[in-house]
């Protein structure tokens, strides 16, 4: 399962949800779910306990928008939209946490 | 909407403002200061610079306070007041030589 | 015209709704009416002050450049929690123009001064 969160870790409760119920799998982070993966943050924390449970992705143009591309954190593979298909098409599912 | 400048089109919204502001060149703006009635001089291009400067650095274009104010600190206090510009653009220097500079209506203006 | 004390309070980050852009807008408008405006920056919404936007990547027009002009709008009181940038891994060295940066209580003192407050 590819899990897309589209949300910050610190406005809604996506992550979380996420990070409790889905099996292991991969998480995407774009557009505001991207916070989630910047170093010294609440979400870093939460990516950090649920351990190698996942494979963690976040989308390079929102990063860069957010002017938060200089500092995410570790174990974290960036991708461009392209990547982007390539892992939805490479998941049996992918589901969007809105 | 479209304007026809040297055999190129260019898109405006109903308004007559540019749509893509890459786009402009001193022909659009001269042809858009055509369709104001205003006869451009040096002082008119002065100003006009002077906006698409100011939109390059903030990304937008000022309201006129803003705006006379900044040209006063650029260029002088004899052009930084609103008779000067009001002389040069009499439909509203932000609203009418903004068009002309091919930038968005300004924020704030109704 | 009677000049009143407007807050403009930002709790939402940038580019993912369209809120920080729309708070940015009517701040702009109030100020040109020559308003006593005033933001305030809480929760994500320290984020829309983050330095270093590229927003080419994801074809949206990039405000940060605006928050420079805010000045020549004679807005010069941005007021920034502190409490929201530390849980974000921030400081003020990470935002793109100067604010004065408080606690959560104090923000509270700011918002009862005012006549208008507007939150995004």
């Amino acid at each position: 399962m590819l899990n897309i969160i589209n949300k910050s870790p610190l406005d809604r409760g996506s992550l979380d949800t996420c990070l409790q119920s889905a099996d292991a799998g991969a998480i995407l982070l774009i557009e505001d779910g991207v916070y989630a993966a910047t170093k010294g943050s609440a979400g870093e924390a939460k990516l950090k306990a649920a351990g190698g449970k996942f494979k963690i992705y976040a989308l390079g143009p929102d990063l860069e928008a957010r002017g938060i591309a200089d500092r995410v954190m570790d174990g974290v593979t960036l991708v461009d939209y392209g990547g982007f298909v390539d892992l939805v098409a490479e998941h049996k599912t992918s589901q969007s946490w809105l | 909407m479209a304007i026809e400048v040297n055999g190129k089109s260019y898109e405006v919204d109903e308004e007559g403002y540019l749509i893509n502001l890459g786009e402009w060149n001193e022909d659009v703006g001269s042809f858009l200061a055509q369709q104001e009635g205003v006869a451009m001089t040096e002082q008119h291009w002065e100003v006009i610079n002077f906006l698409r400067d100011y939109y390059n650095e903030f990304q937008i274009a000022p309201a006129v306070r803003v705006l006379t104010k900044a040209i006063g600190k650029k260029l002088g206090p004899e052009k930084g007041n609103s008779q000067y510009l009001y002389e040069l653009f009499p439909y509203g220097p932000a609203k009418q030589a903004c068009k002309i500079a091919g930038l968005p209506k300004p924020t704030g203006c109704v | 015209m009677t000049t009143k004390k407007f807050m403009m309070v930002n709790r939402k980050a940038p580019y993912g709704t369209v809120y920080a852009l729309e708070s940015l807008e009517v701040v702009l408008i109030a100020a040109a009416f020559e308003q006593d405006v005033s933001l305030a920056f809480l929760d994500d919404g320290v984020y829309q002050l983050k330095k270093g936007h590229q927003t080419k990547g994801i074809e949206m027009k990039g405000f940060e450049k605006t928050y420079g002009a805010l000045e020549d709008y004679d807005v010069t009181k941005l007021y920034v929690d502190q409490e929201s940038m530390a849980a974000r891994g921030l400081t003020a060295d990470d935002l793109c123009v100067p604010v004065e940066v408080m606690s959560r209580a104090e923000l509270g003192k700011m918002m009862e001064e005012q006549d208008v407050v507007l939150s995004f």
